[in-house]
């Protein structure tokens, strides 16, 4: 009876796929709470608390020894995430945005090399260029002593890269440097493969947002008399922007995302050392859903911003 | 000759900015080409002696030279290698074969299936006089391949009902499309492949278990199900509302309708974006590494950890782009040429 209207089997549709989905959950849910109590492994937040015991190579921004608790040690992951993707954002979207327009370029030799660049970067797994990176760092640069030097107060080292800094310049002192900003391999290594990666993508979306704009908004322009760099930062731009905006906020949660690849060159980003917590506590579950509670926080937040701005730009 | 000078006036140096770009980039270019050169051919070390690679300048390509069967077949018992390079060749025969539009045919599903029990049969054995590997023990270029094909195949169809899901008029199953696919992109996929090797053991009654390819596969599977369903999304939007319409007024069944109007447009659409996610697809099986299974990637990073030949990962890594490399740009210029073909 109830097949006969339409209605009826809309209801009928939903509440199995409800049912379904109740099933599901229930079958993983009681399935896990068996396996759990047969393995003796205790669930709940209460390991948060607890002393770490294990040492993190480096913090962006907070104080961290042993002997805290795995709470900040977490909270130190996820400054380490938060400092290596908002610095990789800035970076890839300026190389990004250079290589797209130079795509776009009458020069023969710049719009080529920037077409060779997007096309190799887009076609390497992010994770064989971080290794790479990483190998490039820590086998062929040289030790502190034979620091490179490529600019005046910045070294280049197997030990990782030293800039200086308002408080200081770095300085050699026995086998390291001491003083300004230190960028550790791993913490460069991640870096510039991701900023390097993303920047590709980027470069795409910039040169696609310019090809959108019509034709005729380029030549009124000129024809105003506006020089070539005018136009296309007083014209083409602006309106390129609406184009560019929405599929840029998904690069940048890629490259958010992306740099949870961390963990395969031990930079101690928040997966790195939800990874470690959940080897030491058992607790894989609560690590598990830690670490994509805060991935899809950050994700709809970025959305969230990117939307708001993306009105902003909007025609009105 | 006047025309080549014109051209150069016009390419290279028209005007202050576009001269002085020329300039630099020659300067850059002649700056590290020929060190690139020296390095990877003429001061390079082609023969697999590790003392060698060390005393010279060069790039150490010996490493590959003596590594080349682990980097492509792993651990898969030495005497078999034939297996899982015959298995290799037929599955890249097989993506080859359903590149060309002539095949597009309703037997091509048959060859795929023969195609893929060849290779089940090879890669397993146990029958026919061929010892059995457990597949434990697959790995190198042959396991990328087999992720790619099976997650990609399997996620396929379950990216389009996630798809429609989303489209649908009832709540129901829009929010749970919704739900699932905005929480699996919302992720990284590093935390997916964490979970299938350590939570899907929980997942499941006590005393079902299930090997660690498989959980990877599956979380492949699911990754690649909620970034599909979006591309599939794109397509079914873009398909013009009198399509929908008049399928309506046909009086259509909703399946039907869906099967025999909607989705051959609809799919049509998204070849290019679907290309650029299989594309996305195929690098990321490289991720499997760090679940611990031997994949192309990880099976150069470990030939790396051998004593005698530590040090050489700038090699062993430029290798890896450039297998990863033919393969993607293979399949991007095979996209491109479907783009220009419509």
């Amino acid at each position: 009876m109830v097949w006969r209207s339409a209605r009826g089997r809309r209801i009928a549709y939903q509440a199995a796929a409800i049912g379904a989905a109740l099933f599901v959950a229930w079958f993983l849910i009681s399935n896990t709470a068996a396996n759990l109590e047969e393995r003796r492994i205790a669930s709940g937040f209460g390991f948060l608390g607890r002393e770490a015991g294990f040492e993190i190579g480096e913090s962006a921004f907070l104080r961290y020894g042993a002997s805290d608790s795995y709470l900040r040690a977490l909270v130190v992951g996820l400054t380490n995430t938060l400092a290596v993707a908002v610095i990789g954002i800035v970076l890839a979207t300026g190389l990004g945005t250079t290589i797209g327009l130079s795509r776009l370029s009458k020069n023969f030799l710049l719009r080529n090399l920037s077409a060779a660049y997007v096309e190799f970067m887009r076609n390497v797994p992010l994770l064989v260029q971080l290794f790479f990176w990483y190998a490039v760092i820590t086998e062929s640069m040289p030790g502190p002593r034979e620091a490179l030097s490529p600019l005046p107060g910045v070294f280049l080292s197997n030990r990782g890269i030293f800039v200086p800094t308002f408080s200081g310049a770095p300085e050699l002192q026995g086998f390291n440097f001491v003083g300004g900003a230190a960028l550790s391999p791993e913490f460069a290594a991640l870096l510039i493969g991701l900023a390097t990666y993303t920047a590709a993508f980027i470069a795409e979306i910039v040169r696609a947002g310019i090809l959108a704009v019509d034709r005729g908004q380029g030549e009124a322009a000129h024809a105003l008399g506006l020089s070539r760099g005018q136009t296309t930062r007083l014209v083409i731009l602006p309106q390129a922007l609406r184009v560019i905006v929405p599929p840029m906020t998904s690069q940048y949660l890629n490259l958010t995302k992306n740099s949870s690849l961390a963990v395969a060159i031990g930079y101690p980003d928040l997966v790195s050392i939800a990874n470690t917590t959940m080897n030491q506590t058992g607790q894989a579950i609560e690590g598990i859903a830690i670490i994509m509670a805060v991935y899809l926080t950050i994700s709809l937040s970025i959305s969230a911003f990117m939307n708001w701005y993306n009105a902003h730009v909007a025609f009105r | 000759m006047k025309f080549a000078i014109q051209w150069i006036r016009e390419n290279l140096f028209a005007g202050w900015v576009s001269s002085a770009f020329t300039l630099l980039l020659i300067f850059v270019l002649w700056k590290t080409l020929p060190p690139f050169i020296d390095w990877a051919f003429l001061d390079a070390v082609w023969k697999p002696d590790s003392k060698a690679c060390r005393a010279g300048e060069g790039a150490c390509w010996g490493f590959i030279a003596e590594k080349h069967r682990f980097i492509l077949f792993g651990t898969y018992p030495y005497d078999l290698h034939w297996r899982p390079a015959v298995a290799t060749v037929l599955l890249i025969g097989l993506w080859i074969f359903s590149a060309i539009r002539l095949f597009w045919k309703w037997w091509l599903t048959l060859v795929w299936l023969s195609g893929l029990t060849t290779i089940g049969i090879l890669m397993w054995g146990g029958i026919l006089g061929l010892p059995y590997v457990e597949n434990e023990r697959w790995g190198g270029l042959i396991l990328t391949l087999l992720l790619t094909t099976f997650g990609l195949a399997i996620a396929f169809p379950l990216s389009i009902l996630l798809a429609l899901g989303r489209r649908s008029d009832m709540p129901v199953i829009r929010g749970l499309s919704v739900g699932y696919i905005e929480l699996i992109r919302g992720v990284p996929l590093i935390s997916l492949l964490f979970m299938a090797s350590v939570m899907l053991p929980l997942f499941l009654p006590s005393g079902v278990t299930i090997d660690k390819l498989l959980r990877a596969q599956i979380a492949m599977i699911l990754f690649a199900a909620a970034y599909l369903a979006e591309v599939v999304r794109g397509g079914l939007q873009a398909i013009p509302r009198g399509q929908y319409d008049a399928a309506h007024a046909l009086a259509l069944p909703y399946w039907r309708r869906t099967y025999l109007i909607i989705l051959p447009q609809a799919l049509r659409i998204s070849v290019p974006p679907l290309m650029n996610t299989f594309i996305a697809f195929f690098k990321d099986t490289s991720l499997v590494l760090i679940i611990g299974l031997f994949d192309l990637l990880s099976t150069i990073k470990i030939s790396l950890n051998e004593p005698a030949w530590t040090g050489f990962g700038i090699e062993a890594y430029v290798f890896a782009s450039l297998v990863y490399f033919v393969f993607c740009y293979a399949m991007s210029r095979y996209s491109r040429g479907l783009e220009h073909q419509r």
